[in-house]
Order: structure tokens, then C-alpha cells, then sequence
């Protein structure tokens, strides 16, 4: 059966892994080379570099972490962070790359999708969404909202629910709507879908299983939920409540609150289908 | 020498450290002359099959993949380069493929997500242990990245399946011709074991 993925995410900043809480306040832990290594030892199914920097400060990734990284790590590595254009991707594929992320570059220019695509193939085009919920306002209840303040959400049904996608690390909105902007890339050509929360980024409070399940289901490429987790158990609702194929984490690896072999164990004990960790 | 067969299809470079990690001396090559002295040939490759099958005649590399079966050199397709071994492929109409192992590669339904994408158990043939899977366990997990898939004209041919939707072929084996659906290079521990076990084969290590 297909094996539902532990992918660890590492933040990379000049060359070196950090992760941000919440995108701020960075903090630097390591070589991102012998990190993956590790995290592949360890069992992971597959690890994702973030050049988390890229994208605002217009710096290049990272192309000899990736060559060190495709010598050294037999599993498959996604890199993404400020590619914009083809020759990026080019770049990054024959350093040995196994896919690429594309997020920013893919919202202004959706062409750059289907082009990487059909050059690349599919599988290689993961897009990046970073999504944030609309705070909606449902007429009738705008009244009452201030007095029940933070439950009123709960009181709106589902399908009101929708989420914007930002770019920039989560600084700048777009307007557009996460889950048709995970149909149009689907449409596209993108091979997965990368969705990180950004009101659950960095909290550790669980995924936004609302957003990744109305994600997933419209979908019928995979989709990686991302931001949030903080417990084993946030991982297992993601795959089951929020119908991910595959959950991407960095803190709760990295700073070893978990052991993948951990993970794992737990969730094959909970009947997800997953590669065991040796 | 290990040959990894160089026709442009795709980054080598994984493939090329996965052999060499395993102990194996690698040459990415495109020349008649060096896989003519190669003890094992490895065709990889990612992409459509009929751009495969177009750069292998470009780069003039059928002449030295037919004349290495023949001479009982062991071969091994890996994902496209599997697939290309077949008799035809159906990936955007019909396409003659190498022919080295009876058989037609087809797509996935498409109900099922295509491409097959992740880790999948590898399913070994009850009777009798291939050398290429020796000290693999049965149900062991390699990573599959694709749409299509080879379905061998001689089920004997299928040493190990794979279970997406249905049970497809996910390695075949025809004499010394070898065809592996999932990235070896890719699967970790185990995947380099078959590469190992490809190189012992080849009386490289």
C-alpha cells in the first residue's frame, strides 16, 4: 500500500539550517547537508529545503548545498525559495534536485507551472501555498459576533470557511483564494501541493485541518499539510481529518521533541499506512 | 566499471553516487567504446518514452545496449529505462521501445492520482529468491515516482509487483536483463542494496 510521508523541512539561511517561529526570529542549527543525511538515517521519507530567504532578498539557492546533498542523501529532496524561472529549476534539477517548490513565481506567473511541467514533468512541480483565513463575516450574524467575539467562527458553517493566499513569508495577501489556487496549479501541471498554514505556523498548536481537507478533496494530486504541528497526534489528524498524503514538519524534528522512528512507530500504530522507520 | 548510459534523459548524478557508495567504479557515457568494457550497464532515466527512445537513436546507443544483452552483460532500466526495455509503450499514442523484454507499458487508470507517487511495498515473487532481491525483505518500501508501468508478456517474467489500484510488475527480469519501475537510488538502505546486488551480479564488487 502507498506509504503516507514524514517529510522534515529544513529552513535554510546562508547556507544554514534555521527555522523560524512564525517566519521571525531565526535560529541557526546546523549544516542542511548532514541534517538531511540524518533525517535519512533516521527514516524520513522524504526531506524539503526552504530557502526562506530567497524569495525577499532575492538570493540564489543554494545549488552546492544541493549537489552535496544529492551525493550524499538517497531519498528524494525537494528545494524551493525564490526560483522564478525556468533555468532556476534547470539549475536546481541537474544539481540533483528531485523536485521543485515554487511559490511566489508561480502566483504571478501561473504559466511557470504548466512550462516546468512540461519540461520537467509533473512530478518535479510542487507548488507552495501559504494560506490564511479570511476572517468571514456572515450576514446576520455581524451583530452578535462582538459579543461571542471568538466562538462566532465555530458557529459558521464549513463551506463558509475560505482561506487567502499570501506570499512573501506570509506578509503580503493576494486576494486569491487558496483552494482555487490549488485547483488552477492541479490544472496546471503541479505534481503536489505544498499548503502551509500560516495561522498555524510556528504556533504548534495542530494543523489547519479545515484548510487541508478542503484542500485535499479537491484536489487529486498529493497535498503535504504544513504549519503547526506540534504533537504526534497533530500529524496523525492531519493525514486522517485533513486527508493529507504526506505531513512536513521542522521544529518538532528539529529541535528533537520527536525521533522519526517515534513518529512513525506512532502512527503505524494508529493504522496509517507508513515505510518503518528501521 | 559500472556504465550509466548518458542519452540526456534526466539528472545522473544520483545514480552515478549511488553506485559509487555501494563500491561500485562509475562512468556516465555516451561512447560505444567504454560500454563496450562495462561489466553491468545501467540505463536510467526520467521523461516520456518516446523522447527516450528518440535521444537513444540520436546519441546511437541501441547498437551498444543490444550488443551487451547479447553478450550476457547484465542490464538494468530503471523507471523510464525500464520501461524502455519493453516491445511498446502507449504514453501518448504508440511507441516502439528496445524489445528486450515481450511486453507493453500502459497507463494507470485514471481514477487512481497518477503518477503512483511515494513509498510503496514491493510485493517478491513466492517461488525461488531473484539475486537482485537477495537480503530485500518481502513488503519492503521503495519510492515510485510514475504514470506509467510495464506489463510483461510472460508473467515469469515479473519477479516482484506492486500494489496500486491493482498489482502491477514493479521489477521484470529476462535473463540478464533487468527492468526496476521505482528509484533504487532513491530508496535508501535498501534501494542501494539492490544496487549492490546489481554490481555482484555484474562481478563489479
Amino acid at each position: 500500500m502507498l506509504s503516507k510521508r514524514i517529510i522534515p523541512c529544513l529552513d535554510v539561511k546562508d547556507g544554514r539550517v534555521v527555522k523560524g517561529i512564525n517566519f521571525i526570529d531565526l535560529r541557526d542549527a546546523g549544516d542542511p547537508v548532514e541534517q538531511a543525511a540524518m533525517y535519512s538515517r533516521e527514516g524520513a521519507d522524504e526531506v524539503v529545503f526552504l530557502d526562506i530567504t530567497a524569495s525577499h532578498e532575492h538570493r540564489k539557492t543554494m545549488l552546492d548545498m544541493v549537489r552535496r546533498t544529492a551525493e550524499q542523501v538517497f531519498i528524494p529532496f525537494t528545494v524551493g525559495g525564490g526560483i522564478r524561472t525556468l533555468s532556476d529549476m534547470e539549475l536546481m534539477l541537474r544539481k540533483g534536485a528531485d523536485k521543485i517548490s515554487v511559490n511566489t513565481a508561480a502566483v504571478k506567473d501561473p504559466k511557470l507551472i504548466s512550462r516546468g511541467a512540461k519540461r520537467f514533468g509533473n512530478q518535479c512541480i510542487v507548488v507552495a501555498i501559504d494560506a490564511k483565513k479570511r476572517k468571514t463575516e456572515v450576514r446576520g450574524q455581524r451583530s452578535d459576533r462582538k459579543k461571542i467575539n471568538r466562538t462566532s467562527d465555530f458557529r459558521l458553517p464549513t463551506s463558509a470557511s475560505s482561506w487567502e493566499v499570501y506570499l512573501f513569508g506570509g506578509r503580503k495577501p493576494t486576494g486569491i483564494d487558496a483552494v482555487e489556487w490549488a485547483q488552477q496549479a492541479e490544472e496546471l501541471g503541479a505534481g503536489e501541493i505544498l499548503l502551509t498554514s500560516m495561522d498555524k505556523d510556528g504556533t504548534q498548536s495542530g494543523y489547519d485541518l479545515e484548510l487541508t481537507r478542503a484542500i485535499s478533496e479537491k484536489v487529486r494530486i498529493p497535498v503535504i499539510a504544513s504549519g503547526g504541528a506540534g504533537k504526534l497526534s497533530h500529524l496523525y489528524d492531519a493525514l486522517d481529518k485533513g486527508k493529507a498524503d504526506a505531513v512536513l514538519a521542522a521544529s518538532i524534528f528539529h529541535y528533537g521533541t520527536f525521533k522519526i522512528k517515534q513518529t512513525k512507530d506512532y502512527l503505524l500504530k494508529r493504522g496509517v499506512p507508513m515505510r518503518p522507520a528501521v | 566499471m559500472i556504465a550509466i548510459i548518458d542519452y540526456k534523459m534526466g539528472n545522473l548524478r544520483s545514480v552515478a553516487k549511488a553506485f559509487e557508495t555501494v563500491g561500485a567504479q562509475v562512468e556516465v557515457t555516451a561512447s560505444a567504446n567504454k560500454l563496450r568494457k562495462a561489466r553491468g550497464l545501467i540505463l536510467p532515466g526520467v521523461g516520456a518514452f518516446a523522447a527516450g527512445m528518440r535521444h537513444l537513436r540520436k546519441y546511437k546507443l541501441i547498437p551498444s545496449i543490444k550488443e551487451a544483452v547479447e553478450a550476457g552483460r547484465p542490464l538494468l532500466g530503471i523507471c523510464l529505462g525500464m520501461q524502455l526495455l519493453f516491445s511498446e509503450s502507449e504514453e501518448h499514442g504508440t511507441h516502439k521501445g528496445l524489445d528486450l523484454i515481450p511486453g507493453r507499458v500502459v497507463r494507470f487508470d485514471d481514477r487512481l492520482k497518477v503518477p503512483h507517487m511515494g513509498w510503496n511495498q514491493l510485493i517478491k515473487k513466492p517461488t525461488g529468491e531473484d539475486l537482485i532481491l537477495k537480503g530485500i525483505p518481502n513488503r519492503t518500501y521503495f519510492y515510485f515516482v510514475h504514470s506509467y508501468y510495464a506489463k510483461p508478456k510472460s508473467r515469469n517474467a515479473a519477479i516482484g509487483m506492486c500494489e496500486y489500484g491493482k498489482n502491477f510488475c514493479a521489477i521484470a527480469r529476462k535473463d540478464n536483463t533487468l527492468g526496476i519501475q521505482f528509484h533504487p537510488e532513491k530508496s535508501s538502505d535498501c534501494g542501494l542494496k539492490i544496487l549492490k546486488n546489481f554490481c555482484k551480479l555484474s562481478g563489479e564488487i
